[in-house]
């Protein structure tokens, strides 16, 4: 197995010693966010200063499902996996069946320590016969290496080098088209392709967070801030607006997407034994290929399986009213706790209160009847106690055409 | 002849926590302290004009704060401040900082490894559900394992559903990991020298083991398992110097009414008829009490305190073998100026953490094979910080205390007695070091306080020097601390208690022994204990 040097020579080391001054990094499209961001309302995106909004948060939403939203992507972590043993190592790391995803193809799948709890879940980019792109919410680099024993594979980090944006909404399309992306209507949902630019090239993928239409584009840093350029000059007339995560968070919810330590804790960092989960605790256990041969975790997963010892589930929740039951407690016939919501809100375009929860088993699994959420609603210094019906459903919460639509429409 | 309801030998900070809490439950308590101040390893002390030196420990994290609040250390003047991290220096020029903020220690690690820098995470959820197993012990009575009294199985079946709760493999990661060397520990995390180094010092610290022993995971966890305001692992410098925690204490207790007697050296315990009926001093002064508590660690306690003939055979060989070996000293100094580290940016935060040069595993272990040949290292391990950068107590403005924790340095020199002249090379071999990377450094030094075992015996009481009162490892621990069958606090003779850090869950400035002690004598005496806050939970 190859992987980097990890011993950067001495000088490059001292080099980088300035870093502790600078403790929130820009992303490389930093100076285009900043003239954008009226509300300096930012967070800690793994150590990136990323916007919870820019101007307006319901008014950022909106632009998600009617115009064209920008959002940097470029905190999530990345790794370029590569080699001619890329595929069968990626095979034997990741849940789904890697040898079923052809290079111009992205899925999205999770990885599992040995004993089969999730360490994470995030997105395979196929980017030729032996390269790969990995991108997930936390760092798995020893994981990956030590995964890596055995297979002729090269892995690198590769956050801080290439920038990302998704491009996400109705007119997401026709931006990209106007910006001179040929070729780019041909992206059937997951396809990935190369386009040039600004001398080098972009790789564009049909895909996102938020079940609408949309694309993620990867560049690398350098020509970032020319790619934002490009979209934004041809996305002028079509809506074009720069977004932060909380209109991207309500978007993702609509879509029943699940977010790695929101929704679940993901392994290394579950500090209590009950937190870890399983694939099939957390709605993953469709990506558990059994056909296929042995990956990280199987042995477990297969020996809980079959001994019932599955103790969650993850659940879509319709919940009666209006008032989102972030973090409330469910309970089975209004008295018996049978688990948490993790992430809730108002759809508007379900026009329903959704939320995503964690029961314990068999609540949520084969006991659905009878269960309620209690929402504790701060009104003027006192807490408006609720106490309401929740129905399982299934996810995602909305479903829109214009997603899968060939070719994708303008609007 | 007055007999007071309890004497404390001795007044460091297990002592005055005994003693408060006794004195709060309504008992009339006398501490004896032999020096002219009370502290134990727990001082400020000005030593040259207007500098505090913090001279025994330096750093605090393990004291608890349920003691803290109990005794209202804060009304009495207790301020604990977290400090901002600390660095390894490197040979090359370089150094590899800790930082407080979770991304930027790992992009420091990632400048000597990427690989080390995202095991981290791992290695800190690792360590913390290890800490969080261990936390919730220090403040009970280790059980009596062959007792049947109800309390004692009810304490075993406590531990008993600790273990029941993990899996057959964590089970075995805990017990692996209670009697593994550090540098084992660490090569399951990371591939750097330095980062592995920077890591293990924790598992050295006030043990005469080397990072390759076993047993020095363990003492890792005892480095990690204390907090600042529920900022768990936290370090912070106490305000004023560690004195400042002792000052607390003595006020307390003196506001509730205790009385301290300092410049009292006991010279041994009276005993009659197999129970402690008081103390008598070294000019030979006795004073009478219903109980004595010793402060003092289990050698000096019944190697000097008490005569053999009071001592069942096997209770003395056991306290005679109890591993209390010397292996630290300390250089405390006063400076004119902050030194400068060229290697280090000007604006670092690491000038307010704590600061080391032993950048590689194999220097600290050769560090340590001095220490087995009977001589000081040649090439110590330093702990050094700088208190008066957050603390403008200490020192005038601009001025500066600094404290080296020096590693290793043994009990006797060659299989003598240290002389002066082996404190001074001593001296010059953590001056020397310091030099090294601090060009100038000599020119700054205004006053110097070096304390080898022989000092810090002589001073504070501790056999050999050792800052533990008895080394950590696994075999001195919970109901084996310090001898088997006497690990509640209560001794051979009748009346006669320990309270110090010999005892569980061990040292470090925690006063949860002082504090454990005080809740088995009050169960002796059918005293409440509701004064006492029960442990905070972890949750």
């Amino acid at each position: 197995m190859n992987h980097q040097p990890t011993l950067k020579s001495s000088k490059a080391r001292t080099a980088a010693q300035s870093h502790f001054r600078t403790l929130r990094l820009g992303t490389p499209f930093q100076p285009h966010i900043d003239a954008l961001a009226k509300t300096q309302d930012w967070y800690n995106w793994a150590g990136y200063r990323a916007p919870h909004s820019l101007w307006d948060e319901e008014l950022e939403y909106f632009a998600i499902r009617s115009q064209a939203a920008l959002f940097d992507i470029s905190p999530m972590t990345k790794y370029r996996i590569e080699g001619p043993d890329a595929e069968a190592f990626l095979d034997r790391v990741t849940l789904r069946d890697v040898t079923k995803l052809k290079p111009g193809r992205v899925h999205y799948t999770a990885w599992c320590d040995d004993e089969g709890f999730v360490l994470d879940d995030g997105t395979l980019f196929r980017l030729s016969p032996t390269r790969f792109r990995l991108c997930s919410q936390e760092r798995h680099l020893p994981w990956l290496l030590d995964s890596a024993i055995g297979f002729n594979v090269v892995i690198e980090e590769e956050t801080e080098t290439v920038a990302g944006l998704a491009l996400q909404g109705p007119t997401s399309f026709a931006v990209l088209r106007d910006a001179g992306f040929a070729g780019v209507e041909k992206l059937k949902v997951f396809d990935l392709a190369e386009f040039p630019h600004d001398g080098g090239t972009v790789t564009i993928s049909r895909t996102g967070f938020t079940g609408d239409l949309g694309y993620e584009l990867f560049v690398p840093a350098e020509k970032a801030l020319s790619l934002w350029d490009r979209l934004m000059t041809s996305g002028e007339l079509r809506g074009i607006r720069a977004i932060g995560y909380t209109a991207l968070n309500r978007a993702r919810l609509e879509a029943g997407l699940i977010v790695a330590n929101a929704d679940f804790t993901t392994a290394e960092h579950a500090i209590r034994a009950d937190r870890l989960r399983m694939p099939d605790e957390i709605g993953l256990g469709f990506m558990v290929d059994l056909e296929k041969g042995h990956f990280n975790g199987r042995r477990a997963i297969l020996g809980a399986r079959a001994k019932r010892k599955l103790r969650y589930v993850l659940v879509g929740l319709e919940i009666e009213g209006n008032i989102p039951a972030e973090h409330a407690i469910v309970y089975h016939k209004k008295h018996q706790e049978v688990g948490l919501v993790s992430a809730a809100m108002w759809s508007p375009m379900a026009k329903r209160n959704i939320a995503i929860a964690s029961l314990a088993r068999p609540y949520g699994d084969t006991m659905v009847e009878d269960l309620w959420v209690e929402i504790y609603t701060m009104r003027e210094l006192q807490y408006q106690k609720l106490m309401k019906r929740a129905k399982v459903v299934a996810r995602p919460f909305i479903k829109l055409d214009r997603r899968t639509a060939n070719p994708p429409a303008d609007f | 002849m007055k007999a007071w309801d309890a004497i404390i030998i001795g007044g460091g900070h297990n002592g005055l926590v005994n003693a408060c809490y006794l004195q709060r439950a309504g008992l009339d308590v006398l501490v004896v302290e032999k020096n002219d101040w009370v502290g134990g390893a727990a001082t400020s002390r000005e030593l040259t004009p207007g500098f505090l030196y913090s001279n025994c420990s330096y750093v605090c994290s393990l004291f608890r704060p349920e003691i803290m609040r109990d005794l209202e250390l804060p009304r009495f003047g207790l301020q604990v401040i977290s400090y901002e991290g600390g660095a390894v220096f490197t040979r090359d020029g370089d150094y590899l900082a800790n930082y407080r903020d979770h991304d930027a220690h790992r992009r420091e690690f990632a400048r000597f490894s990427k690989r080390d820098a995202e095991a981290y995470d791992r290695y800190s959820r690792d360590v913390t559900r290890q800490c969080r197993f261990i936390q919730p012990l220090l403040m009970r009575t280790a059980p009596d394992p062959t007792s049947l009294k109800p309390r004692d199985l009810g304490e075993l079946l406590y531990l008993g559903k600790k273990f029941a709760g993990l899996s057959a493999e964590e089970m075995a990661l805990r017990l692996r990991f209670w009697t593994m060397s550090i540098s084992e520990f660490l090569d399951e995390y990371f591939e750097t020298d330095v980062i592995k180094a920077n890591f293990a010092l924790s598992g050295i610290i006030g043990t005469a083991l080397g990072p390759m022993s076993p047993g020095t995971a363990y003492v890792l966890l005892h480095h990690y398992m204390g907090e600042v305001d529920g900022s768990v692992g936290a370090w912070g410098y106490a305000r004023g110097g560690m004195g400042a925690v002792t000052k607390a204490l003595a006020a307390s207790f003196k506001a509730s009414g205790g009385t301290i007697r300092t410049g009292a050296e006991v010279d041994h315990v009276l005993v009659g008829r197999g129970k402690a009926k008081g103390v008598v001093l070294a000019g030979g002064e006795e004073i009478y009490g219903k109980l004595v508590v010793s402060n003092a660690d289990v050698k000096r306690t019944f190697l000097k305190l008490v005569e053999e003939k009071e001592l069942p055979d096997i209770f003395l060989r056991r306290v005679k073998n109890f591993k209390i070996r010397g292996s630290s000293g300390k250089v405390n100094i006063a400076l004119d100026s902050l030194p400068e580290f060229p290697a280090l940016p000007k604006d670092s935060p690491v000038y307010r953490g704590d600061m080391h040069f032993t950048d590689s595993m194999e220097r600290m272990e050769r560090a340590y094979d001095d220490w087995k040949a009977g001589r000081w290292s040649a090439d110590p391990f330093l702990e050094m910080v700088i208190p008066t950068t957050l603390d403008p107590t200490m020192a005038p403005p601009g001025k500066h205390f600094m404290s080296c924790f020096v590693q290793y340095a043994p009990p006797k020199v060659n299989g003598h007695d240290w002389t002066d002249a082996d404190r001074d090379g001593f001296a010059e071999s953590v001056v020397a070091q310091i030099a090294e990377y601090s060009p100038g450094f000599r020119d700054r030094i205004v006053h110097m306080e070096v304390r080898t075992p022989r000092e810090i015996e002589a001073e504070v009481g501790l056999t050999e020097g050792n800052i533990f009162q008895g080394e950590l490892t696994f075999d001195q621990l919970l109901f084996n601390r310090p001898v088997p069958g006497y690990a509640q606090y209560r001794s051979p003779v009748g009346g006669l208690y320990m309270c110090g850090s010999s005892t569980h869950p061990g040292g470090g400035v925690m006063g949860a022994p002082g504090r454990n002690a005080a809740a088995e004598i009050l169960r002796d005496l059918a005293k409440s204990t509701s004064h006492m806050s029960p442990a905070h939970d972890v949750i």
